[in-house]
């Protein structure tokens, strides 16, 4: 029997020729990720475990990239960006990106694929769950803990349990009104916030193939929005193209075997699937955006790891361009890079930047995770008051976005666009030409 | 560590998720700095809906039940140490759920920071906040004592040796990392 692209590379990570789902090994790492909410505690464990004066396993395959709590006047958010810049320079740390510096990137999971620590065949831990969206560029990639962050620092391994691989398969290009998010909140809605709990969501087709990179790292990055351990499509001519534009680094690119086993096989017509929302408080909370058209909305973001790349600002403009939002809308980059190509990227000569704030957005927020998670109270973009929100991020929790009597719906850049218009909830379809 | 585990509890249901545990503006405590971790122990289930009782006491930072039962899918979402954490600074020294989501039970055992086990069918819907149980941890047979209902628990399997060992440094250290 032959090996899916996650087991083989745990196999060939663990040294061994076969691994089967359920078996535990110990994998060597090739990028530990950590953030400013939890890389304070994973070295305040390391320096516990291992001394005060130890040296991280190889400095080389750390990367600390502050993007939570940036813009806020807490002392201690503050503080604990104080402690990563001591560490980075203790350490002498290369993939260190200083707040307050040329080097700031912003929400870490884009900040990964764009710095090019992304890279196929490869394992890669994090303290974010949505470390999962490098799943994209065909490597094992998950969410961990500052405890299990600490032992890799010290040691470079991890136990992990084979995981059995659940299939999507997307047969036929996406019509335009359709966006990755749509498709992975359709999968969610289908199987439920726990349906792939402890296991590999693979995507592939020709519908997943039609997709480029950043709308993969956002089917890859809500596999964890099932509860599976990590997504991942195998790469493909668009995935080198990018990670060779990004990084020298070698890397070895792996695929599925043709007798590879299967969990399940879940297959999908393209053309038959139309615009999706999560509904309060759940992410499989599933309902078309057309059956919605009667909620009313206070507010749109776009933003976030999921929701605020190049591609989504694009989609977005098609919908904004030479029209006027309703209500508060929210514009925060993901990163410093995609901040910067609002200025740059134009639709018909004018520029995404222009479109967002002649369509009367709030002012463009500068990149960070900001209000997708709520944060301090002070931060760009919260729901500090009860109201109604559509956005492009990734988790509806109650509270998520601040206050717990907040509601928020998830949808696609091209949905929550067409609903700041409305000021309801609106299928893309009818602002699309 | 006794091989009886006995408290009050405090029954949750679905999908609680990390948020709900921890909220996201409390992410900015260390856990590493006791008084911090003291303060976020305060917080645990502060996300709750307004629906559940308070699992802490106005003005308390540990709270009167030290068990939790839950249904599907405790503790999902972010991957935030945080989560199991506050719990135990709290004073929760036993989980026990329909299932989890990974990364809490993962944190849960690697941290060694409680005991996250599983039931093999639904018990949340049959236990109510404030019941008195017992859990024993050999024959993992739980007693609901105000009821006087028992159940069985699934054994943890391999995670039991790692949360035995105190956590996933004890573990390597005792069995290595081949």
């Amino acid at each position: 029997m032959g090996m899916t692209i996650t087991e083989k590379i745990l196999a060939k990570k663990s040294a061994r020729s076969k691994v089967s789902p359920g078996e535990n090994v110990w994998v060597n790492v090739d990028i530990l990720m950590t953030h400013d909410v939890c890389g304070p505690g994973t070295i305040g464990i390391f320096k516990q475990e291992f001394g005060s004066d130890a040296k991280v396993w190889d400095k080389e395959k750390l990367v600390i990239i502050p993007d939570h709590y940036i813009f806020t006047k807490d002392e201690k958010c503050n503080r604990n960006i104080d402690i990563l810049r001591e560490f980075a320079k203790e350490q002498d740390l290369p993939y260190y990106y200083d707040v307050g510096s040329e080097r700031y990137k912003g929400v870490c999971h884009v900040a990964l694929a764009q710095e090019g620590h992304d890279r196929p065949g490869e394992v890669m831990f994090g303290t974010d769950s949505h470390t999962c969206t490098a799943g994209a560029f065909g490597e094992f990639a998950t969410g961990i803990g500052n405890t299990e962050a600490a032992f890799i620092m010290g040691t470079g391994k991890l136990w992990v349990k084979i995981p059995e691989t659940m299939k999507f398969i997307f047969e036929g290009n996406l019509p335009n009104y359709l966006m990755a998010k749509d498709l992975i909140l359709q999968i969610i809605g289908d199987i439920g916030v726990d349906g792939a709990t402890y296991r590999t969501m693979e995507f592939a087709g020709d519908g997943i193939y039609s997709l480029d990179i950043e709308e993969r790292m956002t089917l890859c990055n809500m596999a964890i929005e099932a509860g599976g351990k990590n997504g991942i499509i195998q790469p493909d001519n668009i995935t080198l193209e990018f990670v060779k534009s990004k990084t020298n680094k070698p890397f070895e690119v792996m695929h599925n075997d043709s007798d590879a086993k299967y969990h399940s096989v879940k297959t999908y017509k393209s053309n038959n699937l139309e615009p999706v929302v999560a509904k309060p408080h759940s992410p499989d909370n599933k309902a078309l955006a057309r059956e919605l058209k009667e909620v009313k909305i206070d507010q749109a973001y776009i933003g976030s790891c999921t929701g605020g790349k190049l591609t989504d600002y694009k989609a977005a403009a098609r919908i904004l361009k030479d029209k006027k939002v309703s209500v508060k809308t929210f514009i925060i980059p993901a990163t410093q890079e995609v901040y910067n190509d609002l200025k740059k990227i134009s639709i018909e000569g004018k520029t995404l930047w222009d479109i967002f704030i002649d369509a009367g957005s709030e002012p463009i927020g500068e990149p960070n995770c900001a209000a997708c998670l709520g944060g301090p109270v002070d931060t760009y973009g919260r729901m500090n008051d009860p109201g109604v929100c559509i956005s492009t991020t990734n988790r509806n929790f109650i509270g998520r976005m601040g206050s717990k009597r907040a509601e928020v719906y998830l949808a696609s850049p091209l949905t929550v666009a067409a609903s700041a218009i409305k000021g309801k909830i609106c299928d893309p379809r009818e602002y699309l030409r | 560590m006794s091989d009886k585990i006995s408290g009050k509890i405090f029954v949750v249901k679905d999908d609680i998720d990390t948020d709900q545990i921890i909220p996201a503006q409390y992410l900015n405590l260390l856990p590493t700095v006791p008084e911090e971790r003291r303060k976020l122990g305060s917080y645990a289930l502060i996300g709750l809906p307004d629906s559940y009782p308070q699992f802490i006491k106005e003005g308390k930072d540990e709270s009167e039940y030290s068990i939790i039962i839950a249904g599907k899918n405790f503790g999902c979402g972010s991957s935030r140490e945080h989560a199991p954490i506050a719990l135990s600074a709290a004073g929760v020294i036993l989980v026990i759920a329909e299932s989890y989501s990974r990364i809490f039970f993962r944190n849960s055992v690697n941290a060694g920071l409680l005991f996250p086990y599983e039931t093999p069918k639904r018990i949340c819907d049959e236990m109510i906040t404030g019941n008195n149980i017992e859990f024993n941890l050999d024959t993992k047979i739980l007693i609901n004592k105000t009821t006087g209902k028992s159940y069985n628990i699934n054994p943890l399997g391999d995670a039991e040796i790692i949360i035995q060992c105190g956590g996933i440094f004890e573990y390597a250290k005792k069995y290595g990392t081949q």
